[in-house]
């Protein structure tokens, strides 16, 4: 195909500025889909994508533009994760863009994650040209976002399509701009094949198919190919390209293309995003730049809620893992929860997506315990290991030290809000590196800020500090010696080691009683008094009681209507059922839910 | 069917609804009064022909002739609201078409209310043999909260009259943790209703019921010390007054175990006797079926007899049944009649459950006659902590 003819972009927006509805409009304009196949956001494929307004997976997707000067043009349009858990996921999607479509909304102007994502767009060499959305909206402000956009993103924004994404208005001249601002590829298409993993799936009849931007060179149908990182070779069973929803297979791929292959591949592992594939007969010399292998950041244990559907749980996950080569899992036991499996995410929203797959996809029912980064334990014996689950922390006489993960933050943030955003990452064990101004009214903030502080609820500090307006992006930026201990739960005077956690030593007593309140209000109340006590090596820091309930009769019971009264007890037995007995104590799913949203902001 | 029948007449009406009362009542005007009661009599009628004599032989049973009415309960609503004429003639239609046994316990409740005198000297000469007087309190400001139609001095005075009417077997409703209500309050409730010497008295705590005004009501509720302080001093204070528990919320005069004055009917619904339920919304079991009739006035006067949620208890409800509504009675169960009902121990089907609770000191095995060591006479009953907590004990005996 003629390069020249190609263009490769992607669309970056903050959140709600209408970045999935113009890709609908656009797929709609250039004709690949009816509107009767269209389904709202067409591109964010999974439910919980659609509803949460989030991209978790690449997905890509072709149109044919007829242009005004008479050409065809092929689109590529690869839409992008939007969450910092899938940060270098995002990194390679654009690697594999040449330029990016900036949607600002005309009533909103230019918002943190504008900035983050032009910025990264930018990062990575991309031509980026800006659209003003919704400007059919009475409070639509479309000179002053220009003017906005000049001054804060310094990129030419005058002439700026003036679009309205929900209703189709100047759609036009977004896919005018594309031919005309977005750079066509420059690929060599003699040279030996060179492509870029931007992300792959797995499919139950083709096995893994692998989406590939090709720098260089020719991928067709037969062709043995190359994984550079994992030196694993294969052979090409299928090559085509992407129609919205589905995949058109077609003869080659050629330089400058955006496409996908599969070659029979069982092992999603083999086919890593960010590794270059290659020609096993005529391989390039070097590989594409930027490629590492994803760590697991996070960990937690995941249980069914009910032990009769572990093997459901195995079965499932076995099934996601084929889909995110960036999921880890193991078994692992818990005295509190049985048969469940320790797994590791690239950070909390991955977690939180995996679990709400696996209960929705899947319809499972899990306990999930509470988020664990990975420590770095050094015995005295001189051992080193990794601890992923707090519950096995040797007993602190064999001990040297423990270091823990550091990353560097960057966040965003508008003037009126550095103090208050200062303030947290005080809090959190943040320490200070810089300020830079962007401008007058932004600044970037520097610090460096444990992993553990920022898993569990720093998002949502950061969001309400700032009334939304910071954005946050890191980086590991290493390990470091730390003070910390674990910290034990004991509910009527046994240790529930699903709610064990690592905590730095100063932060103990607050944690721990945190804990003990929200397990307090979690734990009904029983035939007896249950302490519920937060301790560290033995000694408790912390205490609450569920006082014991002296009442539980049923009303006058009148004139023989005992089908009532049976239906109450079926019900409280039913209740009964759901709970976890640790113990004699009966403990409430929710209980275990409850403790890894504890707000430390009040 | 056996031989023995309890039966219970419901009588909807009030004069006004309680802001606790959860029970099918209302007020209705003279001519839906008129025309339930002419349903009432239908329906006696009608279940006369059902149950006697002929239903022997349909049921395939060896047993032969009418059953024999023990106990007759005239509940509400307030049966006193209405004519005594009415309800006098409605005993007289079951007599009619019913064999009563001589001993028949017949009750009827009644609300205090002055010059009420005339109706129970009717009810009286018509038959009634035991009054139920729902007092709930004396103390006119609880009264008032509660949404009582009555005074503490109305109470004391349809007391008198009661005595006065021959009554000799009568019943005092009281309640506690009433809104309101301090432990002293309702200690002078008690002493003041002990003073008049009822046969018997049902003290009840208030239970907030869904769907009445005074669940979504803020209450000035006594806090929970105060409740269950309230609920001890009742055993404590009647105990010394020669009552005796029988019940979770039952006291008779007379030593324990002595029935005298227990309400004979009440217990036909804890042993899973055979009763039979007159009037709307009133439920029924005859030979482990349960049904129930239409809630609905209108429905019920219209479509006389129809019966919904009817259900043919399997046997593992029945063994439900025998163990959660047993456990109320202060006896207990016995695991000797649970083995002769169902044919299998009772420690194969509740074994753990049984032992669970015996640990905690709330079950416990109690022998009717000291000495004796085997599963004869041996009962199953909960303790005074247990009877606290019953709803928790009880929720575990449903297979």
């Amino acid at each position: 195909m003629d390069q020249s003819k190609i263009r490769n972009f992607c669309i970056v927006a903050h959140i709600d500025h209408g970045k999935s509805t113009l890709a609908d409009r656009m797929i709609e304009k250039t004709g690949v889909l009816t509107l009767r196949e269209m389904q709202n956001q067409v591109l964010d494929n999974m439910d919980i994508e659609r509803e949460r307004g989030i991209t978790i997976k690449s997905q890509a997707v072709r149109m044919i533009y007829k242009a005004k000067d008479g050409e065809e043009y092929t689109f590529n349009m690869i839409d992008t994760p939007g969450h910092v858990d899938f940060g270098y996921e995002v990194s390679r999607s654009l690697a594999a863009c040449d330029g990016a479509i900036l949607v600002v909304d005309a009533t909103q102007g230019v918002e943190a994650q504008t900035l983050a994502n032009v910025y990264m767009a930018l990062d990575h060499d991309l031509d980026v040209f800006p659209v003003i959305n919704k400007i059919d909206l009475p409070s639509a402000m479309p000179q002053e976002v220009k003017d906005e956009i000049e001054d804060v993103i310094g990129i030419e924004a005058q002439d700026a399509p003036l679009i309205s994404a929900k209703n189709g208005i100047n759609i036009e001249d977004v896919l005018e701009a594309v031919v005309h601002r977005i750079p066509a590829p420059e690929g060599d298409a003699t040279a030996p094949l060179k492509a870029l993993i931007f992300d792959s799936i797995y499919d139950s009849y083709r096995g893994v198919i692998v989406f590939v931007r090709v720098r260089d060179g020719v991928i067709r149908k037969g062709m043995k190919v190359q994984f550079m990182a994992t030196s694993a070779e294969a052979e090409v069973v299928e090559v085509g390209y992407f129609a919205p929803g589905r995949f058109v297979p077609g003869d080659e791929l050629t330089a400058g293309d955006v496409g996908y292959f599969t070659a029979s591949i069982k092992n999603i592992q083999d086919t890593r995003v960010g590794d270059t594939v290659t020609d096993s007969a005529r391989p390039c010399e070097a590989a594409l730049p930027g490629y590492k292998k994803v760590m697991p950041m996070v960990y937690c244990g995941l249980y069914p809620a009910d032990s009769a559907h572990y093997s459901d749980l195995r079965d499932a996950l076995e099934k996601l893992q084929l889909n995110d080569a960036s999921l880890f899992y193991e078994p692992e036991t818990s005295q509190a929860l049985g048969f469940g499996f320790r797994a590791g995410f690239l950070g909390l929203l991955h977690l939180e997506v995996v679990q709400e797959r696996l209960e929705r996809e899947y319809d499972l029912n899990l306990v999930t315990t509470a988020p664990s980064v990975v420590y770095k334990v050094h015995k005295t014996d001189g051992e080193v290991f990794d601890l992923t689950n707090p519950t096995n922390l040797p007993d602190p006489s064999e001990i040297d030290y423990m270091e823990e993960p550091i990353v560097n933050g960057e966040i965003m943030v508008t003037t009126d809000y550095v103090g208050a955003i200062m303030q947290l990452c005080q809090e959190r064990r943040g320490k200070y590196l810089s300020t830079d101004y962007i401008e007058q009214t932004r600044a970037i903030l520097k610090y460096e800020l444990p992993l553990n502080e920022i898993i569990y609820d720093f998002f949502d500090a950061l969001k309400s500090r700032s009334r939304g307006y910071a954005s946050f992006d890191y980086e590991l930026k290493g390990y470091e010696k730390s003070d910390l201990v674990k910290l034990d739960i004991l509910i009527n005077r046994e240790e529930v080691d699903a709610l064990s956690f690592i905590v730095h030593k100063d932060g103990a007593y607050e944690r721990g009683r945190k804990m003990c309140e929200k397990l307090k209000e979690e734990i009904p109340r029983h035939l007896f008094e249950i302490p519920i006590q937060a301790s560290v090596g033995g000694k408790v820091i912390a205490r609450e009681t569920v006082k014991a309930y002296r009442k539980d009769v049923l009303a006058k019971c009148y004139g023989g209507d005992i089908t009532r009264k049976k239906k109450l007890l079926e019900k409280q037995k039913e209740g009964k059922k759901k709970m976890r007995q640790i113990g004699n104590v009966e403990v409430p799913q929710s209980a275990f839910l409850s403790v890894l949203k504890l707000d430390n902001a009040d | 069917m056996s031989k023995d029948l309890s039966i219970y007449v419901h009588i909807p009406f009030c004069v006004r609804k309680c802001n606790y009362c959860d029970f099918l009542s209302f007020y209705a005007k003279k001519d839906v009064v008129e025309t339930y009661f002419a349903a009432l009599k239908k329906e006696i009628m009608l279940a006369a022909k059902e149950l006697n004599g002929n239903s022997a032989g349909k049921d395939g049973q060896a047993m032969s002739g009418n059953p024999l009415v023990k106990s007759i309960f005239f509940g509400g609503g307030t049966p006193s609201f209405v004519e005594a004429e009415k309800i006098c003639d409605t005993l007289k239609a079951i007599k009619t078409e019913f064999d009563l046994d001589p001993q028949c316990e017949i009750s009827i409740e009644v609300n205090p209310a002055s010059a009420i005198y005339d109706k129970l000297v009717s009810f009286k000469k018509a038959g009634f043999n035991r009054l139920s007087i729902g007092a709930q309190s004396l103390d006119d400001a609880e009264l008032k909260v509660l949404g009582r139609a009555h005074t503490g001095a109305m109470f004391l005075e349809t007391f008198e009259n009661a005595r006065k009417a021959g009554f000799d077997n009568i019943n005092v409703d009281v309640m506690s943790a009433l809104p309101g209500q301090s432990l002293e309050s309702y200690i002078r409730t008690l002493e003041k209703v002990l003073s008049l010497k009822p046969e018997h008295i049902s003290a009840y705590s208030l239970i907030l019921e869904e769907g009445t005004p005074f669940y979504d009501m803020e209450l000035d509720l006594p806090d929970e010390d105060t409740d269950r302080a309230m609920y001890h001093e009742t055993k404590e204070i009647l105990a010394r007054s020669g009552y005796h528990r029988y019940e979770i919320s039952n006291y008779a005069l007379g030593e324990q175990d002595d029935p005298k004055y227990e309400c004979f009917h009440n217990k036909v619904y804890w042993k899973r006797g055979n009763y039979l339920g007159l009037g709307i919304g009133a439920a029924s079991m005859v030979d482990n079926v349960r049904w129930s009739n239409v809630r609905d006035i209108h429905l019920y006067v219209d479509a006389q007899m129809s019966k919904v949620d009817r259900e043919v208890l399997s046997p593992e409800a029945q063994m439900e049944e025998f163990m959660f509504l047993g456990l109320r009675l202060v006896e207990g169960v016995s695991i000797e009649e649970f083995k002769r009902q169902f044919g299998r121990d009772i420690w194969e089907i509740y074994g753990e459950v049984i032992d669970k609770y015996a640990g905690l000191g709330l079950l416990e095995y109690r022998r009717s006659e000291a000495g004796r060591e085997s599963v004869e006479n041996t009962y199953l009953r909960l303790t005074d902590k247990g009877l606290d907590v019953s709803n928790t004990v009880m929720a575990e005996f449903i297979l």
